[in-house]
C-alpha cells in the first residue's frame, strides 16, 4: 500500500512508523504539511496515490485543518478529522465521554473570573484548571487555595489567546501516584503502561515513570467506550484507579508511543502498522498490497 | 554502537557526529550544545536550528 504521512517533525514515534512501513515493502510519502498548499476542490500532488494518510502533525492547528481537507478531497486519513476534532478540545472531549456514560472526572466551563471563582468554591480545594487546548501537561494547574485561584485566573486572563478565557475547571482525582495510558485503535487495547510520579502530574512527558501494565475487563470496557466516543482510531486513552473503579480524563488523538514500546515486550510499532493495513484494506476494499 | 556522520551545528559551526540513519524532518540533539536541530537535507546531510515548542504542539 502506499501510505502517506503528514508530519512536520520526525519523532522519534514517526520513525518507529517509517521503518516498520518500509520494512513490510509499503512505499511512503512523507508529507512535511510545512511546505503544502491546501486548496478547498484540489488536493495537493503529494496525496496522489495514496491508499491512506496518516496524520502525525505535532501541531493540533494543523492537524484538525489537513485531516477536514482530507475528508474533502475524500482521501481516507487516521485519525479523522471528528476523531481529531472532539480530541484537541478538552470540552468536547469531556463531553463526547459524559454523553456516552463514559466515568470521567466533574468538569465546569466558565467564561470570566468571578463565574470561574464560583465554580472552584463549589468543587472546593484542591481542584484543576486546564488550558481546553494543549498537551504534555502544560499550563496545568492544581489550585490549592482560594488565593492561588485568583492569581491563576487573573493570569491566564492576561494571557493573550481567547481560549485561556474558556475557564475549565476540573475536579481533583486522588489517584494512587500514576495513571494508565491505553494505546488502542479503534477500541481494541494494544498495549498499556502506568505513569508513575510523585508529582501531581504524570505525564511521561512530564518524567512519570512507565511500567507495563495489564488490563483488566473493566479497562478494556471502558477504553471500547471512550473510543467509540470520540469516533475511533489510533488513541491514547488515559484512565485514572479512583479506588472502585476508573475513570477516563482524556482521549489523546496524534498519541506517542515510544515510551509505551520500551515499556513493553510487544512490537508496538508493529501492532499500529497491522491496524493501518486494516484500515487501508477497508478503504480501498482491497488487501493492503505491498 | 550505531553507526554515525558528521554535520555541521548551524548555531556553532562545529563538526558534529549525529546517527547514520537520519532522515529529512527529525531532529536530532547537538552534542556539543544540547539545542535541537533539525534535518532538512540528506544529501548532503544540512542542519537547522529547529522550530520552537508551539503552544498547540503535543499529542
Amino acid at each position: 500500500m502506499k501510505v502517506g504521512l503528514l508530519y512536520s517533525r520526525i519523532r522519534k514515534d514517526e520513525k518507529l512508523l517509517l521503518t516498520e512501513l518500509r520494512d513490510r515493502g509499503h512505499e511512503v510519502e512523507k508529507i512535511d504539511v510545512r511546505k503544502e498548499q491546501f486548496n478547498i476542490a484540489e488536493p495537493p500532488e503529494s496525496f496522489e496515490g495514496c491508499d491512506i494518510v496518516v496524520d502525525r502533525c505535532l501541531s493540533t492547528s494543523r492537524s484538525l485543518y489537513t485531516t477536514q481537507f482530507l475528508d474533502a478531497y475524500g482521501i481516507p486519513v487516521v485519525n479523522s478529522a471528528h476523531t481529531a476534532d472532539v480530541c484537541a478540545d478538552k470540552v468536547k472531549n469531556s463531553l463526547a465521554l459524559e454523553r456516552a456514560g463514559v466515568p470521567t472526572p466533574n468538569t465546569e466551563v466558565a467564561f470570566t473570573v468571578e463565574s470561574a471563582m464560583e465554580t472552584i468554591e463549589k468543587f472546593g480545594y484542591p481542584c484543576v484548571l486546564k488550558p481546553v487546548v494543549g498537551s504534555w501537561g502544560r499550563l496545568m494547574a492544581k489550585v490549592d487555595s482560594p488565593s492561588a485561584a485568583e492569581a491563576i485566573l487573573e493570569h491566564k486572563a492576561t494571557l493573550g489567546h481567547y481560549q485561556h478565557k474558556v475557564f475549565y475547571v476540573q475536579e481533583f482525582v486522588e489517584k494512587p501516584g500514576r495513571d494508565i495510558r491505553v494505546l488502542a485503535a479503534d477500541g481494541e487495547p494494544i498495549a498499556a503502561e502506568t505513569r508513575s510520579s510523585d508529582h501531581w502530574l504524570t505525564n511521561a512527558a512530564k518524567g512519570g515513570e512507565v511500567a507495563e501494565f495489564e488490563l483488566d475487563d473493566r479497562a478494556k470496557e471502558l477504553v471500547a467506550a471512550a473510543s467509540d466516543a470520540v469516533g475511533g482510531g489510533l488513541l491514547g486513552i488515559d484512565l485514572m484507579e479512583t479506588g472502585s473503579d476508573y475513570t477516563v480524563h482524556e482521549v489523546n488523538h496524534n498519541v506517542e508511543f515510544k515510551a509505551l514500546n520500551e515499556a513493553v515486550d510487544l512490537d508496538v510499532p508493529g501492532a499500529v502498522v497491522d491496524w493501518l493495513e486494516s484500515k487501508a484494506e477497508q478503504a480501498t476494499g482491497t488487501e493492503a498490497a505491498v | 554502537m550505531a553507526e554515525t556522520i558528521t554535520a555541521e551545528d548551524p548555531l556553532t559551526g562545529e563538526e558534529i557526529e549525529i546517527p547514520a540513519d537520519v532522515e529529512v524532518g527529525e531532529i536530532v540533539d547537538s552534542p556539543a550544545t544540547g539545542a535541537e536541530l533539525e534535518v532538512v537535507s540528506v544529501d548532503p546531510i544540512t542542519l537547522e536550528e529547529a522550530p520552537e515548542l508551539e503552544e498547540d504542539w503535543g499529542e
